[in-house]
């Protein structure tokens, strides 16, 4: 089936089989090996991305359902080769280890910080608990979450 | 302590500012024309016979190109071989190996059968539909104490113990008499599985040269060896490139997708990806030994340990994999950081036939924590001491013999973490009903490195380029700790150059030189000293044409900023690029490849435990603060203070960041992690119901870092990797257990657990 979005900026007109899920037609179908498979069900949130602003899972959501949406993948957070203060932020503080949970924090981060600009640890840590990050404990990714956040003291 | 320049700071790691855009290709993120998918047939039993396995169907099928039987493997046999000297330490073992592909029995669930190669994934996932397999369900066991029975099925025929290891010190029956207090408690712990967040992965295909090259996501580039044996080739046919891992843990320590995927590319000629589902990985990789471990421990009045007697039963699961060592660790660390002058440790691991159980952080030395360090709550209760003070009075010193009579050479500093993480906590806080409030320390000492009589030794390169900046050459896998981040600090320090100016490039079993496994904490200890040597090295040459160059003796010139220099007189500096160019000119080299070798000893003795099992241990304490609802019995961990002594801190983020994520491991550990088996069988192997903890299931982790400069890696590094979550468990039952009043001995601390243990009597 043919498919037009938004993706990360730029008109995109692509095609994808019907059974495949927005992560699919990320990594398959148009080479952006960012978003990651943590478990293909849900849970992990490795597979994170921005529809319209708002968080999706990648591995859930069929491809079919982003036409005419506007798709932000990790590899959109960099603007004209300005990282994004929430990138800046996880590499200064030690926020990413393995790195693998990173793309889809930093997306479910992005999402927050879209929609409340000054929020506090709680709400951090509530808008993250749907990407499960093995390595860092989640004390950094916090601490690293709420420097980025531009209406911080 | 010495001035450093970039030793101990936190310069944002170089795989720091690529993982945040996206970048590293993980082992799963590489794609090669013609590639093909595989995908592997697992038994659905935990104890059968295969009476007949059809494979035609599955052929048949347009797009399939192999479907691989136990009969297609050249030797089927995965041996898990370490280097050094083993035969003593192996002797009286009975290590069943695993088939790649079993043949006509499987011993666990997820046991792989058939490897299929296909042009799609759905292709090969329909092909594996295909396969007939008729199972003939056997009497199996599932209980590792019900498997020392003699009259238990035997999950193979030279019996179903593993391997013992036994500890002896004084006369531990001298050791009770001599006590005032006896406190005599079981603990248990539970299979728990490391979920990393990137699954077993691994790329193949065969070189222009024949060389099969394998791309995985894995710990040990050395599994490139298992691959060659499994196929019968010469051990150089098989190469193995490594990648960034999305975690480790132990879990890419055994073999987990080389020899199938090495099967499938070496039969097909084609390359082949190869990807377990997170289904497939719950059963299909090794998990944490589940322990039985029964503790006596006896003290005079005033709280002076007299003696430990204990029995550890672990689960090995259906096949040896890593339990022996697993097993040592366990025996080694059993009495704690304490001195107990009259010890008898028995140690047994044992076949059943559940999940094959091998490395995961900590490999045996976290489970004993729970039991010596619950034995000392238990004893501080029974004796109303405070149990700070308890521990004090029996800390390990420096000159003091473990129970193995290896000596420490150097002060714990066991006193000053626990001090500092309960100082940590902060303020009690009078709790509100429903909710107690329980506070407790747990302390802990964990093996940085190998076994001594595994000979380790790791090497390294370093060179410099024309432009002065330098370039690092060291197979040591990053499993995500910042090892290679690491490796770059210490040549930038020694060098005189920023770490920006450093790089450290590939990391491969062929063409980097071999720096040994990125397991037991031993990185930074091996290759970290590997590097330090090499860039010393080549310092030494550099020194040499500057002080040509500047008209000086070589030990006057330093080397900082990029720049050499005669010391006090910075104004006249040349850049690294004169110098190096200058070190070309007179023939100078400015490469290294130098090695660090391990110190070694002997053996342990088996039956008395007796020698020097590892060189060195990181010590450390956490502190933590639960909050106990009396009515539903949910916990909740408030507060959490981890104090380690890292003798050297190489780059402070990271350090700091191992210290956070073994916390919170170990929160899951503790409190909401188990496979729940039944007959062997997984009933939770996916995440919705495996769970692991959220953001809002943890408090932040303080961390407190000592630096005592006495660990044997580069600077006087320690290893933390381990270490940082070995008390976790310990600390949060002993929380529990001061909270409802009553000793709480098993894992996971549900809700349930700790009703149950608020209706008993204290
Ligand atoms: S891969 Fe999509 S939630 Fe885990
Ligand atoms: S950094 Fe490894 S899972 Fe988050």
């Amino acid at each position: 089936m043919k498919l037009e979005l938004t993706l990360n900026g730029r008109p995109c007109v692509t095609e994808a089989p019907g059974h495949w899920t927005v992560l699919d037609l990320l990594r398959d179908g148009l080479n952006l090996m960012g978003t990651k498979y943590g478990c293909g069900e849900g849970v992990c949130g490795t597979c994170t991305v921005l529809a319209d602003g708002r968080p999706i899972r990648a591995c859930l959501v069929l491809a079919a359902h982003v036409r005419g949406r506007a798709l932000v993948t990790v590899e959109g957070l960099e603007r004209d080769g300005r990282l994004d203060p929430l990138q800046t932020s996880f590499a200064e503080r030690g926020a990413a280890q393995c790195g693998f949970c990173t793309p889809g924090m930093l997306l479910a981060a992005k999402a927050l910080l879209a929609q409340n600009p000054a929020p506090t640890v709680d709400d951090v840590r509530e808008a993250l608990a749907g990407n499960l990050c093995r390595c860092t404990g989640y004390t950094k990714i916090v601490d690293a979450v709420l420097a980025a956040a531009p209406g911080a003291r | 302590m010495p001035a450093y320049r970039v030793i101990g700071t936190s310069p944002a790691r170089a795989d720091a500012w690529e993982k945040v855009r996206g970048r590293p290709i993980y082992a799963g993120d590489l794609a090669v024309a013609g590639m093909l998918h595989g995908r592997i047939v697992r038994s659905p039993y935990a104890s059968a016979r295969i009476a007949r396995l059809d494979t035609r169907a599955a052929r048949a099928l347009p797009g399939v190109i192999a479907v691989l039987t136990a009969a297609d493997v050249p030797r089927n046999e995965l041996r898990m071989e370490l280097p050094g000297r083993m035969a003593e330490a192996t002797a009286g073992a009975v290590l069943a190996t695993q088939p790649a592909l079993a043949a006509d029995r499987v011993r666990f669930q997820g046991e792989p059968v058939v490897a299929i190669a296909a042009e799609t994934p759905e292709i090969a996932a329909g092909a594996a539909d295909l396969v007939e397999v008729e199972y003939e369900e056997l009497p199996g066991v599932y209980d590792p104490l019900a498997a020392l029975d003699p009259s238990a099925p035997r999950v193979h025929d030279g019996g179903n113990v593993l391997r013992r290891w036994h500890l002896r010190t004084g006369d531990v029956a001298r050791g009770f008499s001599e006590a005032a207090v006896v406190v005599e408690h079981t603990y248990r712990t539970p299979f728990v599985d490391h979920v990393y967040l990137e699954t077993e992965t691994g790329l193949g295909w065969i070189d222009a040269e024949g060389v099969l090259v394998l791309r995985v996501s894995t710990q040990v580039l050395e599994h490139y060896r298992d691959v060659a044996e499994i196929l019968q080739l010469p051990h150089g046919r098989v190469r193995l490139e490594g990648t960034y891992l999305g975690g480790g843990f132990g879990g890419k320590e055994d073999v987990t997708v080389e020899c199938l995927l090495g099967l499938l590319v070496w039969k097909t000629r084609r390359p082949v990806q190869l990807v377990f589902s997170r289904e497939e990985s719950f059963i299909g990789h090794g998990k944490r030994h589940p322990y039985v471990m029964r503790y006596r421990t006896g003290a005079t009045r005033d709280g002076t340990l007299t003696a430990v007697e204990a029995e550890l039963v672990s689960d090995s699961g259906a096949y040896a994999a890593l339990s022996p060592w697993v097993l040592l660790y366990s025996l080694v660390t059993a009495t704690g950081p304490y001195r107990v002058p009259h010890v008898k440790v028995d140690a047994t691991t044992v076949y059943t036939n559940n999940p094959v159980a091998s490395a995961y952080r900590c490999f045996g030395s976290i489970q004993t924590c729970l039991a010596y360090e619950g034995q000392m709550d238990a004893l501080a209760a029974t004796l109303a001491m405070d149990s700070l003070a308890l521990r004090e009075k029996n800390f390990l010193r420096k000159g003091d013999a473990l129970a193995t009579g290896q000596v420490l050479e150097t002060e714990p500093r066991l006193s000053e973490t626990m001090r500092r993480a309960w100082a940590g906590l902060g303020e009690p806080r009078s709790p509100r009903r429903p909710t107690r409030i329980g506070r407790a320390v747990a302390a802990s000492f964990t093996p940085y490195g190998r076994m001594c009589w595994t000979r380790d030794s790791a090497s390294a390169w370093v060179g410099m380029e024309l432009d002065g900046t330098a370039v690092v050459r060291c197979a040591a896998p990053d499993v995500g700790g910042g090892q290679t981040s690491s490796l770059c600090a210490i040549t930038a320090e020694v060098l005189g150059l920023d770490v920006a100016q450093v790089v450290a490039v590939g990391r491969d079993s062929h063409f980097t030189p071999r720096a040994g496994t990125t397991t037991a904490t031993r990185q930074l200890l091996m290759s970290g000293n590997a590097v330090l040597n090499a860039a010393r090295e080549v310092r030494h040459h550099l020194l040499a044409a500057a002080a040509a160059l500047l008209e000086a003796a070589p030990g006057d010139v330093e080397l900082a900023d990029g720049h050499a220099f005669v010391r006090g007189a910075p104004g006249r500096a040349l850049t690294m690029a004169s110098v190096v160019k200058g070190a070309i000119a007179e023939g100078r080299p400015v490469q290294a490849l130098e090695k660090y070798d391990a110190p070694s000893a002997p053996t342990i003795d088996p039956l008395t435990g007796q020698g020097k099992a590892f060189n060195d241990y990181t010590f450390g304490t956490h502190a933590i603060e639960v909050e106990v609802d009396e009515e539903t019995g949910r916990t909740r961990v408030s507060r959490f203070v981890a104090c380690f002594d890292a003798g050297r801190v190489i780059n402070r983020a990271s350090a700091e960041g191992q210290l956070e994520g073994g916390a919170v491991q170990g929160l899951g550990y503790a409190l909401m992690e188990e496979i729940a088996l039944e007959n062997g069988v997984s009933k939770n192997p996916h995440l919705v119901d495996y769970r692991i903890p959220t953001s809002l299931d943890v408090p932040p982790i303080e961390t407190l870092l000592l630096e005592s400069g006495d660990g044997l890696g580069p600077f006087g590094a320690k290893g933390l990797g381990e270490p940082a979550m070995t008390p976790s468990i310990a600390a949060v039952a002993n929380a529990v257990s001061s909270a409802v009043g009553a000793r709480v001995t098993q894992l996971p601390i549900t809700a349930e657990r700790v009703r149950a243990a608020l209706g008993s009597p204290a």
